[in-house]
């Protein structure tokens, strides 16, 4: 950074030993990416070339793009969040049955969702953050909770019915210039649903807020070193707090945008979602240990994440459990990767000294 | 022994020397629950003596069903113990591991067909085999937690999503169907015993641990890593090995729950086998007081609150809560205990109890 001529006269294995472990780990993640994309075009033919498909994958994991972003945020600031995906079941089911059921209005589903956000976060923020309960004991009782209460609203899975909502599903945000000619020759336009719309808005809100705020810096500040966090005049109990909070109105905002993406309510949606979230986020460069990571690499992680599983699919091994396999086996590789780089961090920093 | 100093200095009397005991929280919560049945629905201690389908007498009731069933939870719930005491960090893989352990013996068992008549080979070579692949799948989570530094619970998040898949896998996505009646000995009677086997069971892996806790020093040194990971490896103790060994034990004891799992039903079901068992065991370590972050450990408590946990599901299910919905109660309990537990909590709590002291004594 100081003087760029001796940066460019020492080479890139200069820069990127001296890299931030946050770039560092956001150029693994893209590059892994593009990588992967590209393996994917040239083995798996044409399907891939399509805009659609890739906009098709920002269709389906819009939800996750949420979550996860929640996910690095909590993980940030060095705590775990694994309750999101009971949370995103349970909003999707009280939606469900508040539409049909009780005949109730858009607006109403999304406070609904909103409200059991904000109260996941708070009962969980406040036992984490004032409490001093491990996160992960608190959001796995969560998870259950949440699990347990969206059986016990409604049983049975079921579709919805309600006009307005229908309409809304149905209601594509058409991408100009990304269309393609399909098979019968017709033109047809590249479109987005609207909650990828809501979940990169997510993801900007988000990035600015983490990158430019006070707020933000102070998350990167607790999950980095409590001590001198609190030394720096943070609250870091309300800082802790409000991550959790954040990260289960994002779970909330997520269960929704899931909501509208699948259009029904039951109890085995979004089975594994946490572990999908957590995984993105690893994937994209955040730390485990807390006080490094980027939304950016997060979007990465979860774009990543669903080529994988289309590739998993379209060469025919579409059996559900080869996704899972295949995903824990890249969750485990970024881990360890992430492992070693803490590892050879610290043996420098003893060198140093 | 100490007992009458303590009361001397602290001032307090029998009832909150009582408290201070770690057996305390789980038996006080058998006794609030039996109390509860039995104001609720005396029925519920009735044991019955039947005959089963083959004509050998078999104990029926509520009860033996909580003798059955915790005696799975009270084997994961040792294991269970030691990692939490090493790591300071739970398994949560337990349940998918359970799962793969189960379709290793029926693999074992069965071969590539999936309704044999007879059994390829015996059940205790099927269980060995189990037995070694389950404590490799620890022996991964170990590696993980123990030298790469992760933490246990994200660590074991790999197994958590990836195991069902790969036990199903393992027998290629069919469901054996074992029709030879001995091999459900080992997870419902034995002929002639009216006592459901599992509890047997439960006994020899709980007298087994408790040789090792007293022979060796297996205890000891789980105790001072989780206490202290630098300091007991300057007292010359490898914190790695330790913590790799409690998950490798955890293992063992994964397979002889699939044993009997698998036995009940004499085949196996990939998303339902041994489903939020997880959370049963992490409950039994709570409830038995045991710190959730590691450090000392009471095995016979945990034990113990195993027992407690499959008595609190069973009232749930007397009480015709639906098998999906239990998980909603269940964590209601642990928010319950570990709010309970939380030192801030205690100290408050402690506070309390001194001033209400205070104007006793006024």
């Amino acid at each position: 950074m100081a003087n760029k001529t001796s940066t460019a006269q020492k080479g890139i294995g200069y820069k990127i030993k001296n890299m931030t472990d946050t770039n560092m780990l956001l150029t693994i993640t893209i590059v892994i990416f593009f990588l992967m994309y590209i393996g994917a075009i040239v083995f798996q033919g044409e399907g891939f070339l399509r805009p659609q498909t890739f906009l098709s994958m920002l269709n389906a994991n819009g939800a996750l793009i949420i979550t996860s972003c929640g996910m690095s945020l909590v993980m940030i600031t060095g705590g775990i969040d694994i309750s999101v995906g009971g949370v995103v079941a349970l909003v999707s089911m009280c939606s469900a049955v508040y539409l049909d059921y009780h005949n109730g209005s858009i607006l109403g589903a999304v406070l609904i969702s909103l409200g059991i956000g904000l109260a996941f976060g708070i009962v969980q923020g406040y036992l984490v953050a004032y409490l001093d309960i491990q996160p992960f004991i608190v959001s796995l009782a969560g998870m259950f909770f949440a699990r347990g209460m969206t059986t016990i609203v409604n049983t049975n899975p079921f579709n919805v019915q309600n006009e307005a909502f229908v309409a809304l599903k149905d209601t594509r945000v058409i991408v100009p210039g990304l269309g393609s000619v399909n098979k019968l020759g017709r033109y047809v336009d590249a479109y987005v649903e609207i909650g990828v719309v809501v979940a990169l808005l997510v993801v900007i809100l988000m990035f600015i807020m983490l990158r430019w705020t006070k707020l933000g810096r102070s998350f990167y500040a607790v999950g980095g070193n409590q001590q001198s966090a609190l030394m720096l005049g943070i609250n870091v109990r309300r800082t802790k707090f409000l991550s959790h909070l954040i990260c289960s109105l994002l779970a909330g905002i997520g269960g929704f945008v899931y909501f509208l993406h699948v259009g029904s309510g039951s109890a085995s949606h979004a089975m594994g979602m946490e572990m999908n979230a957590i995984a993105s986020s690893i994937i994209g460069g955040t730390m485990l240990t807390g006080g490094v990571g980027n939304i950016i690499g997060t979007l990465f992680g979860v774009l990543s994440l669903s080529t994988i599983q289309n590739i998993v699919s379209s060469a025919g091994l579409d059996q559900a459990w080869w996704t899972g396999i295949t995903i824990a086996a890249m969750l485990c590789l970024f881990l360890v990767i992430q492992s070693v780089v803490m590892a050879r961090k610290k043996k420098a920093q003893s060198l140093n000294k | 022994m100490g007992n009458t100093a303590v009361k001397k200095t602290k001032g307090s009397g029998f009832f909150s020397n009582l408290v201070r005991q770690q057996m305390f929280i789980p038996v006080a919560a058998l006794v609030i629950l039996a109390v509860f049945n039995l104001i609720a629905d005396p029925s519920f201690f009735k044991i019955t003596l039947g005959y089963s389908s083959s004509g050998a007498p078999v104990l029926s009731g509520y009860l033996i069903t909580i003798l059955d069933y915790g005696s799975e939870l009270a084997i994961l719930a040792i294991g269970m113990t030691l990692v939490t005491a090493a790591s300071g960090g739970q398994d949560i893989s337990v349940g998918a591991t359970v799962a793969i352990a189960g379709s290793v013996i029926l693999r074992v068992l069965c071969g590539s067909n999936s309704r044999p008549e007879t059994l390829r080979t015996s059940v205790l070579v099927a269980f060995l085999v189990a037995c070694l692949v389950s404590m490799l799948f620890g022996a991964f989570n170990g590696v993980l937690v123990a030298h790469f530094k992760i933490q246990p619970m994200v660590a074991t998040l790999i197994l958590y999503t990836a195991g069902r898949s790969i036990a199903a896998w393992i027998n290629n996505n069919e469901l054996p169907l074992i029709s030879d009646p001995s091999f459900g000995y080992y997870g419902g009677f034995l002929p002639g015993i009216p006592i459901p086997t599992p509890f047997f069971i439960a006994a020899a892996c709980v007298i087994i641990i408790a040789l090792v806790l007293k022979f060796t020093n297996l205890g000891l040194y789980t105790q001072a890593v989780g206490i202290n990971e630098k300091s007991s490896r300057l007292n010359g103790i490898n914190p790695t090995f330790i913590k790799f060994l409690s998950f490798v034990i955890l293992g063992l004891c994964v397979a002889v729950v699939g044993l009997i799992k698998v036995s009940r039903l004499s085949t196996i079901n990939y998303s339902v086998i041994a489903k939020d068992i997880e959370m049963d065991a992490i409950l039994a370590v709570a409830l038995g007081g045991n710190s959730l972050s590691g450090g000392k450990f009471n095995m016979a408590a945990s034990i113990l609150g195993a027992y407690v946990i499959q008595f609190l599901t069973t009232t749930l299910y007397k009480f015709d809560v639906q098998s999906d919905a239990l998980p909603a109660y269940k964590a209601v309990v642990v928010i319950l205990l570990v709010v309970l537990s939380a030192p801030v909590v205690r100290e408050k709590l402690a506070g309390l109890g001194k001033k209400f002291r205070a104007k006793e004594v006024a």
